[in-house]
């Protein structure tokens, strides 16, 4: 049996800081998804919604809150959370009741209105929830995890800070004319190195900001795809792994990893493994890859992905940035999109939003930032608590 | 001030010996691994059906594997002194343990101060104070001699 959904259609509403409801937002970006497939709402039979935990009760039951305010049509429902891979949960629930049978045609959608500066636990003395432990015993933040990465990068490999802001340089410019990206500017090196230091060795620009977005797609089984169009971009795969014990990496929210002294490393680390399934269920490799749209809530964690989605020995990655070979035009573009560099985070939406690009860029739509001639591309997630994304497209 | 209660910022995580504090884990009787913060009920390693786990005091010295600074004030549950002193972090393996411990440096030693590999030990310093406690944390300070 064929593993492979239709991406029928995908819609976006832009990245910013809008001041309105999240519920909009998601509203906006399926309505355009809807229209891109061909697909009236009400023949729309799963609504996968994409929670957020930062916009009360509605935001715990998106996938209810979107068909509320598209409408209440009998559809189906479901609602995920798995942090900054929520979206891949969506997708992933959407793809297995259309592989299952079980519907035709399902509506994916993540939104989000978050706050400014850095995200905050939620309320209340909390000590057995480690996401408020680190915060109230140690003032650790989400960029101390990412500033910890980038000086390994540093010690191993010998990064430069220079490196890191040549990651933002290029999202930047790749970014600068996407409609639903947030920042649409060149930066410099210099800019970069000029701005503040936020968690050593990383400044302010090689770190992502918080924004409101949206993100929908519309999938569908192979034999529905066919009556509305021809080719349609394919999903070949969906990673939702978690690590295999012991993992010895300090992640996002922990104190603490794993311990090694009981049993042995697993053969591959929690971040190898990600795209790594992907590849596996997709029957293709890195190799195969046109693209990829990875997470880069820092600039030096993009080039850990490198290493990690295997599009370059591990210790590459700087040369693979520098030579090039992750610009539009190169061999592998990375985040031709902008990445988070250029829309910041909407967490809920991310995943999805990945998806979107894909689309756009295997169909031949990614206007002023199209990957020449891409067939198929990767994208690479990864949400506190241990949740793994990855999604593999093709045409 | 110095009539105020030290006590712990949160109860279970480290002993409050003031010369020689240890954080407080627990060890699987079953397998040997160990967990921080303290597992009590079961064994985290999968192929382990152990569910005897005892409180231990890990190692209070370990060797760097990476560091960072917190240069703008975290947001609450931290409670942040006032004007907000920068600080750094670093990351520090247990050998023995075979973990990797967060937590901050001791105040006055900076990023420039820290290399990997550089050995450090477990001490107890004020997080915050109220009107009648001076609520402690643990931080990492390089060992003595060991260039900081």
């Amino acid at each position: 049996m064929s593993k492979e959904v239709a991406v029928l259609g995908a819609g976006m509403h832009p990245w910013g800081k809008w001041g309105q409801s999240f519920i909009g937002y998601g509203v906006k970006a399926a309505q355009d998804a809807l229209k891109d497939a061909g697909v009236r709402w009400q023949d729309i039979q799963l609504v996968a919604g994409g929670d957020t935990i930062r916009n009360g009760y509605p935001g715990f039951v998106a996938g209810a809150t979107f068909a509320q305010a598209l409408g209440w049509s009998g559809a189906k429902v479901s609602s995920s959370y798995g942090a900054c891979a929520t979206g891949a949960q969506a997708i992933g629930v959407a793809r297995a009741h259309i592989l299952a049978g079980l519907c035709d045609v399902a509506l994916v959608i993540g939104a989000d209105a978050a706050p400014r500066g850095f995200f905050a636990p939620a309320g209340g003395r909390r000590p057995d929830d480690p996401d408020w432990l680190r915060f109230h015993v140690q003032g650790i933040t989400n960029p101390t995890y990412f500033g910890l990465y980038a000086r390994r990068r540093m010690d191993a490999y010998g990064a430069t800070a220079a490196d890191f802001a040549a990651v933002k340089v290029k999202n930047a410019r790749h970014g600068l004319h996407n409609p639903n990206a947030r920042y649409k500017k060149e930066v410099s090196i210099e800019d970069v190195l000029g701005s503040a230091v936020v968690a050593d060795p990383l400044h302010l620009l090689d770190i992502c900001a918080t924004s409101d977005g949206a993100a929908a797609l519309v999938l569908s089984s192979m034999d529905f795809a066919r009556k509305h169009t021809t080719d349609p971009v394919k999903i070949s795969a969906v990673s939702t792994v978690t690590p295999v014990y012991p993992n010895t990496i300090i992640e996002m929210p922990n104190m603490s990893t794993d311990s090694s002294a009981g049993v042995g490393l697993p053969p591959i680390g929690f971040k190898e493994s990600i795209a790594h399934q992907a590849y596996e269920e997709a029957g293709l490799g890195p190799e195969d890859m046109h693209l990829a749209e990875v997470y880069d809530l820092s600039t030096a964690l993009e080039l850990d992905w490198y290493e990690q989605i295997g599009l370059c020995p591990q210790g590459d990655a700087e040369k693979l940035l520098r030579d090039g070979e992750t610009s539009i035009g190169g061999r592998v573009p990375v985040n031709p999109s902008g990445g988070l560099a250029s829309f910041g985070e909407a967490v809920p939406a991310q995943a999805i939003a990945q998806v979107c690009e894909l689309t756009w860029q295997l169909r031949g739509q990614a206007e002023g930032r199209q990957v020449e001639g891409a067939k198929a591309g990767v994208t690479v997630n990864q949400g506190l608590f241990g949740h793994g994304s990855s999604v593999i497209c093709t045409v | 001030m110095t009539d105020k209660t030290h006590a712990p910022a949160v109860e279970g995580l480290f002993t409050m010996d003031p010369r020689e504090p240890h954080l407080l884990g627990s060890q699987c009787r079953g397998c040997g691994t160990y967990f921080f913060p303290v597992e009590k009920n079961f064994c985290r390693n999968p192929g382990c059906d152990e569910a005897d786990l005892q409180e231990v005091e890990l190692s209070r010295t370990g060797k760097v594997w990476s560091y960072t600074s917190a240069n703008y004030k975290p947001p609450a549950p931290f409670v942040a002194k006032e004007p907000f002193e920068p600080f750094a972090i670093a990351a520090v393996e247990l050998e023995k343990e075979g973990i990797t411990v967060l937590g901050q440096v001791v105040s006055g030693v900076g990023v420039e101060s820290l290399e990997t590999g550089m050995p450090m030990e477990l001490v107890l310093d004020e997080l915050y104070q109220d009107d009648e406690h001076v609520f402690m944390t643990w931080k990492w300070k390089p060992t003595s001699g060991s260039g900081a």
